[in-house]
């Protein structure tokens, strides 16, 4: 081996412990970024081959009842490849143990067993017989919700009457990856049922024999899909189709879409911060990596080799550590994303997902890592460089400490020769301070990030469920009921309060933004289920006018005093135009607020309802809910206990699980970075730590020279990661708010405690592990050289 | 190759009004005053003088390793005080070995690889296991630094800068650490390769005896050069005593 090669990995070897320090700083600033960017090729990727291999339809038009001799017409309407009907309808299913009915999808399975669209698949047991009316099939995430299995017997309320089914099959469908039941927003796979059936007993059911009621289409690859929506349109709307629509807008491809953009955003938002900080870090250790062998390369010089040789030796080693913690990161990344394929597969209900290694990210990772330490080492380098070769191989020139002048003073007398030691050290070399001060309090940014994202999430769950909604139970409705329901409910004992409410299915328009929502009518001055200003402050819905939530203002780009176009997509569809009057604070969803009144008026069918929230007086609950079930126009109820336990779900393991797996490596980095600038401190001070162990110093005394630095510089840092990490804070609740919700930023003591707590200790364990090392050094070995 | 410096009067360097100024204004320390000197092709060369006088300065300027203030240094014919920092590499890479006064091994090679590291880039080196066995080190020829001796470190220095057989080896106190019969020996080596092959040999001692195996004596004070002797006859290293 040649001598160069040999020092190199002799040198690795004795920088091992802060070696491998650095590589878990970089590694996991890489891992995180190949892990989040590698969820959002996969899911992605996974949906698309999802969506192709069971023929998801890219457009849905439903009707109230077409004949079957419709469909030859429509298969003429050119871009279209495929065209298919169905019998879609609502049910209510009936459990034993259920405080209230289930609202649940029938779907007709086509008559054939040819390839069709929205194939489904099967999970367990078999496809129902068409020729056995009784043969149903169920959604598996709601048949194992329930623990309900292929040969279990289930009731369902279907057009008005009770029926008996028998489950033969479970399945899962490309069309229910990600769904809410009707009215809620969130997924909640107790809660949402689809049950196929054979068509000719659906039809016979519905009263609908040979007719329709549903059209699925799939385009020809370039076809011009607003044109066939059209043309559907046109050819439909005397069997009273509310309009088609694309995949884009159907439910379960929507909220999915959201989940991967908001996967997406988080990707690209939150690891380049951890990246940043790791950067940095790296670019400290190795620039002072280097700056410490300076006789070494003074001496190298000395015997003629040249610039060129001596920079690609000490470039090799920080590049060595560079690549392997990259390295470890995309293993880290890999086997931290397979980890967590259950995890979304059970949640997404994806029928498979392999994970997939970014390349880009991992390129990326390497490169910023590659670049940066060798910045870091080229810099110094240079520094180096400037001197001779006579000048840089002098043991280091005893600094001069003359330049301290506040430090000649009497006050400095009175402190003993170890605080003077640590005080001049500081002083001395602001610059190297600074570094490490930078360091520690961005790894400290990064924990307390984190810990107040954590208090963000569930400040969102409470606010939802505790501030914004503060009612037992959301109530829904049979097909828009009359005003006096309300009085059935409130005649119920047990019932506290009850308030109306009114959605109605909207395309808002502003211009070229859309988006298609939902208008929430709400009663006059609320308690239970209000809209709240930014300060939490009840808003009083205006007469006229709409009151939109924030995230929703911003998507339509309009603020109070805009006029706003309604498409309505109910009864008679009118377009309206209307006042933006306020805008309210919501951290779930994106809804939108009108006074009851005025809403009815607008889409001209007052009096009708869609649910209504109640408050249940404790001790109540059973006996308000079992009632409920008895009332026909009741739909279904959904629980705010309930709301809140998916709500809950969905941030814990959808998109915003990461956080705990970031939450746990910004920890990982702080304690890194601490340890590598303890690390960094004791090699650089280990001549003068053993120079005063034989002058008679004790083993404590010397430590307290070097801990003596590190903590000065560990409290200087504290009060600027604090506010760093409020900082990052921001940018990381911004990358984990999503369509569906929003992550404040909130002033949370707690988290500010946590992450001081986090830091002391990474100083504190650090601080040990260095006096350790240095307890262990036989001073005569290293007075003699470095080692 | 000639060996006496009475057949080749070639001068191997020519030193003419060297200064060397350290740090600026009232805290500048002027470590060499302008030195004029020469030393013949194939010379040994004893330098002596007070600590502080400028000698290190004065080897470090001529090995390449430092630059001059003001002055010019002719090492056969090359300016080094005009060369860059390129030809003054490839000046120190072809030409020049060197002993440190303090040893200047590297920590975390063993004796052969701090020797290699010198060969490896030599156009005619010996190979590091016959160049410490020069230096009587055959039995720690794998021990670090840290696990030999002051002496042996300085061993392992001189058979690292012999091992190139450069034009000109540097020794600033190369005996400094040694008893009387190893620095003998370790004389007897510079002699060796100064008669074996005519490489010019600079000598910084504080132990005045060396001087009677040079050719020529140059007594340093202050910066300056106080007085040159030249030795008709050089005694051999067996003869001295200190
Ligand atoms: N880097 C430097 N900065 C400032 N002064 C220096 C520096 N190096 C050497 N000197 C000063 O230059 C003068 C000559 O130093 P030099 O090392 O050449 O002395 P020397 O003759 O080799 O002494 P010794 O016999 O003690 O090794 C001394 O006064 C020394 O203090
Ligand atoms: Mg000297």
């Amino acid at each position: 081996m040649k001598p160069l090669h040999a020092k190199l990995m002799r040198d690795l070897w004795r920088i091992k412990a802060q070696a491998m320090a650095i590589m878990v700083v970089i590694g996991i600033g890489v891992a995180l970024q190949i892990m989040m960017s590698g969820f959002v090729a996969s899911l992605t990727q996974t949906r698309d081959a999802y969506y192709e291999r069971h023929q998801l339809a890219d457009i849905f038009a439903p009707v109230v009842r077409a004949p079957n001799y419709v469909l030859g017409r429509l298969t003429e309407i050119s871009g279209i490849r495929t065209v298919e009907t169905r019998i879609s309808s609502i049910a209510s299913i009936n459990l034993a143990g259920q405080d209230s009915p289930i609202s649940a999808r029938l779907l007709s399975l086509p008559l054939n067993g040819r390839r069709h669209l929205n194939e489904v698949r099967l999970s367990d047991g078999r496809f129902p017989n068409v020729q056995r009316p009784e043969e149903v099939m169920l959604l598996e995430s709601f048949a194992s919700a329930h623990q309900i299995v292929p040969g279990d017997r289930i009731e369902v309320t279907l057009n008005g009457s009770r029926r008996q089914f028998d489950v033969v099959g479970t399945a899962q469908s490309p069309e229910f990856i990600y769904f809410a039941a009707p009215g809620e927003l969130i997924p909640d796979d107790a809660r949402f049922a689809v049950i196929w059936m054979g068509r000719p007993a659906l039809a016979a059911a519905m009263n609908l024999e040979g007719a329709f009621n549903e059209v699925l289409v799939s385009l020809l690859r370039g076809a011009n899909k607003n044109a066939v929506l059209d043309r559907l349109d046109q050819e439909l709307e005397s069997f009273g189709t509310p309009g088609a629509f694309g995949l884009e807008d159907f439910s379960s491809d929507r909220f999915l879409s959201e989940e991967i953009s908001g996967l997406a955003v988080t990707a690209s938002t939150v690891p380049p911060v951890f990246m940043a900080v790791a950067a940095f870090l790296l670019y400290i250790v190795t620039s002072r990596m280097v700056r410490s062998e300076r006789e070494e390369i003074g001496l190298i010089k000395a015997f003629g080799y040249s610039d060129t040789e001596v920079a690609s030796h000490y470039l090799q080693l920080v590049l060595i550590i560079a690549v392997m913690g990259a390295a470890l990161g995309c293993l880290l990344g890999v086997s931290l994303g397979r980890a967590m394929v259950p995890i979304y597969t059970t949640y997404y209900k994806l029928p498979f997902l392999i994970f997939r290694l970014e390349v880009a990210s991992f390129v990326s990772g390497m490169l910023i890592s590659i670049s940066v330490a060798s910045l870091g080492g080229f810099l110094a380098l240079k520094g180096i460089f400037r001197l001779t070769p006579a000048e840089a191989m002098r043991p280091p020139t005893p600094p001069d400490f003359s330049k301290s002048i506040s430090f000649q003073g009497a006050l400095i007398r009175r402190l003993d020769q170890p605080t003077r030691m640590v005080l001049r050290r500081i002083l001395r070399q602001p610059w190297r301070m600074l570094g490490a001060i930078i360091g520690i309090s961005a790894g400290m940014a990064l924990s307390l990030a984190m810990l107040i994202i954590y208090d963000g999430f569930d400040e969102a769950i409470d606010q939802t469920f505790n501030v914004i909604d503060r009612s037992d139970a959301t109530v829904s409705f049979v097909s828009n009921a009359p005003q006096k329901v309300l009085y059935e409910l409130g005649r119920l004992s047990g019932v506290e309060h009850v308030e109306p409410v009114r959605f109605v299915p909207v395309v808002f328009r502003n211009g070229v933004r859309s988006y298609k929502g939902t208008i929430t009518g709400l009663g006059p001055e609320p308690v239970l289920n209000r809209a709240l200003d930014s300060d939490l402050k009840p808003i009083s819905l205006p007469k006229e006018g709409i009151v939109l939530s924030t995230p929703l203002a911003d998507i339509l780009s309009v603020s109070i005093g805009d006029d706003l176009t309604l498409e309505i997509r109910e009864g008679q569809q009118p377009h309206v135009v209307t006042r933006v009057a306020g805008i309210a604070d919501s951290l779930l969803g994106s809804p939108a607020f009108m006074d009851l009144t005025s809403l009815s008026r607008q889409i001209r069918t007052p009096g009708h309802l869609s649910g209504a929230f109640i408050s249940v007086e404790d001790g109540w609950q059973s006996s308000v809910y079992a009632a409920l079930k008895d009332m026909p126009a009741v739909a279904g109820i959904s629980q705010r206990t309930e709301a809140e336990r998916a709500f809950q779900k969905v941030m814990d393991q959808g998109a915003g699980s990461a956080r705990f797996i970031m939450g746990f490596m910004a920890f990982a980095i702080t304690f890194g970075i601490v340890y590598n600038v303890a690390r960094v401190a004791q090699d650089e001070s280990a001549r003068d730590l053993a120079s005063l162990r034989v002058m008679g110093f004790s083993h404590a005394e010397a430590v307290f020279v070097l801990l003596g630095e590190l903590a000065v510089v560990t409290l200087i840092a504290i009060p600027i990661g604090l506010s760093l990490g409020t900082s990052f804070s921001h940018i990381i609740a911004a990358g984990f708010s999503t369509d569906l919700y929003q992550i404040p930023v909130v002033f949370a003591p707690k988290a500010y405690g946590s992450s001081i707590a986090v830091v002391v200790f990474a100083t504190a364990f650090s601080g040990w592990l260095v006096q350790r090392g240095i307890r262990r050094t036989d001073i005569t070995l290293a007075l003699k050289s470095r080692e | 190759m000639a060996n006496d410096a009475a057949i080749s009067p070639k001068l191997a360097f020519e030193v003419e009004k060297l200064t060397k100024t350290y740090g600026e204004g009232r805290s500048a320390v002027h470590a060499l005053r302008g030195a004029d000197l020469e030393v013949g092709d194939g010379e040994i060369v004893v330098l002596l003088g007070p600590s502080g006088s400028g000698k290190s300065t004065l080897l470090n300027i001529l090995g390449g390793l430092d630059r001059a203030t003001s002055g010019s240094v002719l090492f056969k014919s090359q300016n080094l005080t005009e060369m860059n920092d390129r030809e003054l590499t490839l000046y120190r890479r072809r030409h020049v070995g060197f002993v440190f006064q303090f040893y200047n091994l590297m920590p975390s090679l063993t004796a052969r690889e701090n020797v290699e590291l010198v060969t490896e880039i030599a156009e005619n080196p010996i190979t590091a296991e016959e160049a410490l066995s020069l230096v009587g080190l055959t039995k720690r020829i794998d021990h670090f630094p840290a696990q030999l001796s002051g002496g042996e470190q300085q061993r392992v220095a001189i058979a690292r800068a012999i091992a190139k057989q450069p034009d000109v080896l540097f020794c600033d106190e190369p005996t400094g650490a040694l008893d009387s019969t190893t620095g003998r020996a370790v004389l007897r080596v510079l002699q060796d390769v100064n008669e074996a092959l005519g490489t010019t040999v600079l000598i910084i001692t504080h132990a005045a005896a060396t001087a009677a195996m040079a050719d020529r004596v140059i007594h340093f004070a202050d910066g300056q050069i106080n007085k040159v002797e030249l030795n008709e006859v050089r005694a051999s290293a067996e003869e001295i005593h200190w």
